[in-house]
This record gives structure tokens, sequence and C-alpha cells, in this order.
């Protein structure tokens, strides 16, 4: 049942997301292949789409994912799970918002959970960044990408906007 | 009831506002809540939006999420915390639905198709980025850096579960740097 795996996976997704606007790709990753949602290639363009688009990452995935799975009411649910933990999260700890704050287990837990997050967000990096690379040009075209984002200070949506163009002069000069 | 209404239409258009208007989502966002919910609509204090920052880092979910709960909750209970959520998330649902519905069409056109080929290329590069960011500003013990390495080589090697990772590396952070500073 489409609306139940949608649910139930990204409803896990929603609650192990800790880390950022990357946090989450990797767990996203790992449930659209093991499922055969989407591929590589679309879910690449996808991060990128989201990027350029208002609203957090992973609820604009969450979106997409459902609405090609499922149509409307899947991108509904899809969205709802991911959305639900921090919601919960949220009113449970606004009543004990100090307290919170000082819990040894979570600040522990969090010192192991931060490098991890690190490692797996840089290993889906290299992964999706290996698999474009297929041939020549495409590899000389992360050399010069990879170049203009470590050397500058760029926004990410700036820099999304200069791939584009670099995509399209690269398929006219051959 | 006229003035919970107001106050549900106001919450639900200021946050659908920073919905909207945010691109890239997490740390843009902080800066448009403190102006419209600190500055200008005085929903919270600062001291507020600095504690809800901080709980953000250690809890799941996208930074935003968790401020527009947090201010709906305080404004107008639990109704309010939906409402504010509903209203931060309902833009980005939209636009990506259009977008979905588009997509494929889109990638018909040839120089659109071109144009994607650069942009698959920027997706990982920015991950990569951002993870080299992660690096950067963490401040890590040996421990630590055995961690950020095992888990990318467990996840290059033999394509180790994210979630399964995250889980054995919250434990392993609870046993190892319990009463640590």
């Amino acid at each position: 049942m489409i609306y139940a795996e949608l649910f139930s996976a990204f409803l896990v997704i929603g609650c192990l997301s800790f880390g950022g606007a990357y946090g989450a790709i990797p767990l996203i990753r790992d449930t659209v292949l093991r499922y055969g949602w989407i591929a590589d290639d679309e879910l690449s363009y996808m991060i990128a789409v989201s990027e350029s688009t208002p609203g957090p990452i992973m609820v604009n995935l969450a979106t997409y994912i459902g609405n090609t799975q499922a149509g409307f009411f899947g991108a509904f649910l899809a969205t709802l799970a991911v959305v639900l933990p921090s919601f919960v999260v949220i009113l449970v700890a606004s009543s004990a918002l100090k307290r919170y704050g000082g819990n040894k287990y979570l600040q522990s837990a969090m010192k192991g959970l931060k490098p991890c997050i690190a490692g797996i967000i840089l290993a889906v990096g290299l992964q999706l960044s290996m698999k474009q690379c297929i041939d020549v040009r495409a590899c000389l075209m992360t050399a010069i990408l990879a170049g203009i984002l470590f050397a500058v200070k760029i926004s990410p949506v700036k820099f999304i906007v200069i791939s584009a163009f670099l995509g399209v002069i690269a398929n006219l000069v051959g | 009831m006229q003035g919970n209404l107001s106050l549900f239409a106001d919450l639900f258009l200021t946050f659908a506002k920073i919905g909207l208007f945010t691109f890239g989502g997490g740390y843009a966002m902080i800066s448009m809540i403190e102006t419209y919910c600190v500055e200008s609509k005085r929903w919270i204090t600062h001291d507020e939006m600095m504690s809800v920052t901080v709980i953000a880092e250690s809890t799941p979910g996208p930074i935003a999420i968790n401020c527009a709960t947090y201010v709906g909750h305080k404004k107008a209970g639990f109704a309010g915390a939906v409402i504010a959520t509903l209203g931060i998330v309902f833009p980005s649902f939209i636009v990506i639905l259009i977008v979905s519905e588009f997509l494929a069409g889109f990638m018909n056109i040839t120089v659109i198709a071109q144009a994607f080929s650069g942009v698959k290329i920027a997706a990982g590069l920015l991950i990569i980025k951002a993870a080299v960011n992660m690096f950067v500003k963490m401040r890590r013990n040996n421990i630590q850096s055995a961690i950020i390495l095992s888990s990318l080589a467990l996840s290059l090697s033999v394509n180790a579960s994210p979630a399964l990772l995250m889980i054995i590396s919250a434990i392993a952070g609870i046993f190892l740097f319990r009463g640590k500073k």
C-alpha cells in the first residue's frame, strides 16, 4: 500500500533528520533507492530544484516524491509525515524549554550524532557527484563547478543558475 | 472568537509569507522569522528565539518548522501551532506540486534538459560543500574524527544504512561523552 509506505518512510526520515538542511538527504536517498521510487539522477536535480524554490529541502523532497508516487494525496501524506516529528517535539519541548537544553543524555548523543551526519552527508555528496561523472565532458564540468564553489563565496541559488548555463554551453560546444 | 480568528489568520499569513520568500531553507529563515515574529509582531522575545534555535539544533526537523510550531503554540495553543506550521509549509507544498506536474514536460525541451545536465552536477557538489562546512565548524576530538571517518567509509564501501549509522553514533555518544564538557 503506497500511502502507508510513503507515510511511514517519511515519518522515519522526519524523526531522524538532524543536522540542518542537508541532514535528511542521506536518509531520503537511502529510502527512495530502497523502494525504487526515484533514481539518483532525478534525486540530484530535485535537490537542486528544492534549493531554488522556497521552503526546507526535506519538505520539498517529501512533497515531490509523494506526488510522483501517489498524486496529491501522496504528496499530502509524505509532507505531513516529514513535518510531524518536529511539530510534536516542539510541543513537548516548549513546556520544558530550559530543562530540555540541559539534558546531558541528549547533549552527549548529539556529540556522537553530529560527526556521523557530517560523514554520511559527505558520502552522499561524493556518490552523487561520481555518478554524474559519466564522460569527459561531465567530468570537466564537475571540475569547473567544484572550482567555482570552493574558490568563491557564492549562494546556492546563484551556483545552480551558473551550473544550468554551463550545462547549455557545454552542449553547444561539443 | 473574533479575536482568535484574526490571530489565526495573522499567524497563517505571516508564516506563509516567511515560507514563500525563504529559499534554501535553514538559517536563511531564522533572520526572516526574527524580523517578523520578534521585531514587527512582537510575538516572541529575542531570547525565546535563541532558545528555540538551540532546541531546534538538537531535535529533528527543519528549524523553520520548529520555530513556526513554537510561536503558534505560544500565541494560540495547539490550534495556533497547527495553523502556523501549516502556514510555513503551504507555499512550498504548492510550488513543488506545480513543479512536479510540469517537470516531465519541461525535460522534453532540449535546452532545459541541457541546463539540467549542469544542475545535477551542482547538486552533488553543494552536498559535498555542506559536509565540508560542517567539518570546518565542528569542534572535534579524536573520537569524533573517528566517527566521521568510519561513517564515511561504511557509507561508501558497504552502503550502510544512514539511519542505522546515526542510531549507533548517538548511542556511542551517550556512552563516550556523558559527563564530559
